[in-house]
């Protein structure tokens, strides 16, 4: 029993009763959440534990680097892609290629189109059980989920009290039938759940609508790379040419294929604009007295930016996403971010399941060395029975990761708190209606629901920019330009003996790198640094908490057997665990022994 | 499959009484906040109308195998999981966490003993299972424990994917876990397992193996690999639309060259859909919108075992060692432009020889 006051502000005090979430399920991975909370049931002391571990810089070592792509990629089947973009731009930063202007929209449209379909999918199938109750929702009258409808979606279709009537009928012969699939031994009969019935019928309808439609949003991503999951790129630009006037237009994209892409485009926006929005606010609404959970966004926020204008730009100018970090909640002033700067970005392992060797604190990913090493010998329970984590010792296979020694959020709430303070106007308008709309000050946003919120209001801004790069791609076309590969320095003959290189993105969960060794047309070192190695970090050698840890931070929970509030915390991250966890090897070092970066991939 | 027994029947058939179910029925309606009424709804379900119970497990993987499921056109996911089986456990999507969860898996091992399909989406790392440890861990135990607990009560094992089905990029060399397919562990129950391979599988193709059991009342019948013959007993290649500028011998060369905006054969690009066996090339995907030749990338050869260590993605399978038998084909291909019926025949002809090979290879 002890209490610890954290550099990053926290006083942790575990002496009151432990309550242990393993798995804590809705999200990718496999993580665990241990709490204390006291006799008002409250969280004083938060650990949350990556329990993945799976290697994957390893086994990229030697390889094609023109290959890594498919390899990282599938660190993430939810955001699918976006490692993918992440190494092809490593790889060409290392090796000097540029990219045309059409496959950097084509790039940017798979970006963007990955933002709204994960945001969307993490809301309404991994976050919303959180807010909203579909057994509740069996009480409602449909005639006034029909008014509910209309009042804060007017232009949304789907909105008679028969339709609504139906989803009931179908809901209630679900339940009726015993078998709850998913829904099975939720915590339906809480009092955290807040909604009426009618907007819990509501929001079950467009859980339901949200499933049909969100395979719709990924068809760009099939006509482009190919197939979703798991879509094709390429070093020097994409895969898919485009002939819209000659002979053959079956091999690239074409004029149907393009206003397929236009039309999946304008679904999205309008599905985003009518359901996804106006759905954030009604429950938004009702839960704006439940402002918990925002840990250290009010403090310490990272992003890298993404996005490029032009191709080729990686410079905060060019990025239409905000590069930059926040310290100490001083949004007036905005901190530049530089990859390659050892002192910048940097790796703990003290409370990890890694070893660095004596005395090596922190490590830049182009340094790391990742040496597994599972230890649980002062947990309760046994090495292959946890009961209780020793948060004093080892307790996540994921690492600490740094910025100049801060931790940091990162993900949609840091984008859009740097973006605002940056006056980034799409987001600060968006941010001042949402805020307006539901009579709220700025604060808020340091919260769960501002996370939650953030993530929706980026879809729509998403949504809109691939409209954007649609329009640019076909001014290009129709310009005459129809490049989609540079074909640089595609043939490894042509490669410096050594080079190394950075690619970043913004992945949905936030700020993702990745940082590639070349030798002799090989890879020697390849390590990633992502988005949940950041928000679901241990404590680090200081003894700073990370986001995860501080979002559960003073929460009250209604329920101590029934910790949906942790969970709506956790959730509003958007973790994945696969993500978050790899290894990497030196040259000519045993397995055992791997170099790298965060946690576990 | 003797589907005709309600859950009703196969609770009475384990020596649970009348009363003890119509309890279970009250508190089920009671966990959920509904009255009494509920409850004998929930009885007359049971009795009478049963949906298949699935736990589907997640290992190490990367979830790509449940985005891909969720993106089925027909049937729609919502369909499948609303009205054709029950997913009782599956902690991508699931409300409950924690123990509330775990009691799932046991409750259903309980209650459908042999009556549910186990479905598997990644596999375990036996690695630092064997020395002690653990890389992937649920409730505080392996992940493994999880899987062979579930599988000893499982009617069936659907593997999901590469990871499952063959172990795929984790247990690429040198497989720092010991990453392992499902039908590899040790210790896991000697029941029907149905591979079904693809990183991801295509979205159709999962929601179709599924719908083939509940409809037919029967597992696929499987090629001797243990996938679906109807939809792995053919090679991209065979059913590729690119194949008659293969036969032609007109090939990509260079990415955005004019033979990639025309639409010519891959292979010199790497494509390894000569060796591959999967469907989408016929099926193709997202609804049928597209498969990744035809979005101008060669082929990676992801529904086999162990196409990462198959010598790079653009690299010619005439590099491959044991692809002596299809650069012959290519060469046959290259200079058939004039004679292309004979070109085709030689070509099946070794395809034939091909593929009874690869079955030997077993």
């Amino acid at each position: 029993m002890s209490i610890t006051k954290t550099p990053n502000g926290y006083t942790l005090d575990d002496s009151g009763r432990r309550v242990v979430v393993d798995p804590v399920t809705r999200i990718e991975g496999h993580m665990r959440a241990e709490v204390n909370i006291n006799e008002d049931n409250i969280v004083t002391n938060a650990v949350s534990s990556g329990t993945i571990w799976r290697g994957l810089e390893v086994i990229l070592k030697g390889r094609d680097p023109r290959d890594a792509w498919a390899f990282v990629q599938r660190i993430c089947g939810v955001c699918t892609g976006t490692h993918a973009l992440t190494s092809v731009r490593s790889v060409e930063d290392a090796l000097g290629i540029s990219i045309p202007e059409n496959a950097n929209c084509i790039r940017n449209i798979m970006q963007l189109s990955l933002q709204v379909h994960d945001h969307m999918v993490h809301f309404y199938h991994l976050h919303a059980l959180d807010w909203v109750n579909p057994v509740n929702a069996l009480k409602a009258d449909p005639k006034a989920t029909s008014e509910l409808q209309q009042k804060v979606s007017p232009h949304h279709p789907h909105s008679s009290p028969g339709y609504f009537r139906d989803v009931q009928n179908r809901l209630r012969k679900f339940v009726e039938s015993g078998q709850l699939g998913p829904f099975k031994n939720g915590y339906w009969t809480n009092p955290a759940y807040l909604l009426p019935p009618e907007a819990d019928l509501m929001a079950v309808t467009h859980y339901l609508e949200a499933l049909d439609f969100q395979k719709e949003i990924m068809k760009t991503r099939t006509i482009f790379g190919g197939k979703d999951t798991h879509p094709n790129w390429c070093v020097g630009g994409v895969p898919c040419p485009i002939n819209v006037d000659e002979t053959g237009a079956v091999g690239g994209l074409n004029m149907v294929n393009l206003n397929q892409v236009h039309e999946i485009l304008k679904q999205t926006k309008t599905f985003v604009d009518n359901v996804y929005i106006p759905d954030i606010l009604a429950i938004g609404q009702f839960y704006k007295g439940w402002l918990y959970g925002g840990g250290i966004s009010g403090q310490n926020v990272l992003a890298y930016g993404d996005i490029p204008e032009r191709a080729n730009d990686y410079s905060p100018e060019n990025l239409l996403m905000p590069q930059g970090a926040i310290l100490n909640g001083d949004l007036s002033k905005i901190h530049p971010i530089d990859h390659r700067d050892p002192e910048q970005i940097q790796e703990f392992v003290p409370h990890s399941w890694y070893r660095y060797p004596d005395g090596v604190k922190g490590l830049h990913p182009w340094d790391g060395i990742t040496d597994p090493h599972f230890d649980v010998s002062t947990a309760k329970g046994t090495s292959q029975n946890i009961e209780q984590l020793d948060e004093r010792a080892s307790y996540s296979w994921i690492k600490a990761p740094r910025w100049r020694g801060h931790a940091m959020e990162v993900g949609p709430l840091a984008r859009y708190i740097v973006g605002y303070a940056q006056g980034h106007e799409y987001w600060t308008d968006q941010i001042k209606r949402t805020l307006s709309a539901l009579d709220l000050p700025v604060n808020a946003l340091f919260s769960t629901l501002g996370r939650t919120a953030a993530r929706a209001l980026e879809a729509q801004w998403a949504a809109d920019m691939q409209l954007h790069f649609f329009d640019k791609l076909m001014t290009n076309i129709k310009n005459g330009d129809t490049n989609t590969h540079s074909g640089e320095m595609w043939d490894p003959a042509d490669w410096p003996a050594e080079a190394k290189g950075v690619g970043f993105t913004e992945a949905p969960r936030g700020a993702l790198g990745h940082w590639i060794r070349i030798k002799d047309t090989k890879i020697e070192n390849y390590q990633c640094v992502v988005p949940t190695t950041w928000n679901g970090s241990p404590r680090d050698d200081a003894g700073n908490i990370g986001a995860f840890e501080a979002s559960m931070m003073n929460t009250k929970v209604a329920v101590a057997e029934e910790p949906v509030e942790i969970l709506r915390n956790i959730h509003s991250f958007d973790p994945c665990l696969a993500c978050s966890t790899h290894v990497m090897s030196e040259e000519g070092e045993e397995l055992a022994t791997v170099t790298t970066s965060p946690v576990g991939l | 499959m003797p589907v005709k027994e309600t859950f009703y029947d196969v609770m009475r058939r384990q020596g649970i009484t009348r009363r003890s179910f119509l309890k279970f029925c009250s508190l089920t309606a009671a966990a959920m906040g509904l009255g009494p009424a509920y409850a004998a709804k929930i009885a007359n379900a049971m009795e009478t109308k049963p949906r298949i119970p699935v736990l589907w497990l997640h290992g190490l993987e990367c979830t790509c195998c449940s985005e891909s499921f969720i993106r089925s056109g027909h049937p729609l996911a919502k369909d499948v999981i609303l009205s054709m089986i029950s997913l009782d456990y599956d902690d991508t999507i699931m409300a409950a966490a924690g123990h509330q969860a775990e009691a799932i898996v046991a409750e259903t091992i309980e209650k459908y003993d042999g009556q549910f399909i186990l479905a598997c989406e990644g596999n375990p790392g036996l690695e630092q299972e064997n020395t002690g440890g653990m890389s992937c861990i649920i409730a505080g135990r392996p992940y493994t424990e999880q899987l062979r607990e579930a599988a000893r009560h499982a009617k069936a094992i659907i593997s999901w994917g590469s990871c499952a089905s063959w172990g795929c990029v984790q247990a690429a060399a040198p497989n720092p876990t010991g990453a392992t397919p499902i039908h590899k562990v040790p210790g896991i129950a000697d029941v029907p397992i149905i591979k079904v391979p693809g990183c991801p599988p295509i979205s159709e193709v999962m929601t179709a193996v599924i719908t083939y059991i509940l409809t037919f009342e029967r597992l696929p019948s499987l090629d001797r690999q243990g996938r679906p013959k109807m939809f792995y007993s053919q090679r991209i290649h065979d059913k590729c639309y690119r194949r008659p500028h293969f036969d032609a011998g007109q090939f990509v060369e260079h990415w955005d060259d004019e033979g990639a905006r025309k639409g010519y054969c891959l292979y010199k690009m790497g494509c390894k859909g000569p060796t591959t066996y999967n469907a989408c090339s016929t099926i193709r995907w997202n609804g049928g919108l597209s498969f990744p030749i035809q979005s101008g990338h060669p082929c990676i050869g992801c529904s086999e075992d162990g196409f990462w260590d198959k010598g790079g993605f653009y690299n010619r399978l005439s590099n491959i060692h044991q692809f002596g038998i299809e650069a012959n084909a290519d060469e046959v291909g290259m200079g058939a432009a004039g004679i292309v019926g004979g070109a085709v025949a030689a070509h099946a002809a070794v395809s034939a020889l091909k593929r009874s090979q690869h079955k030997g290879d077993e």
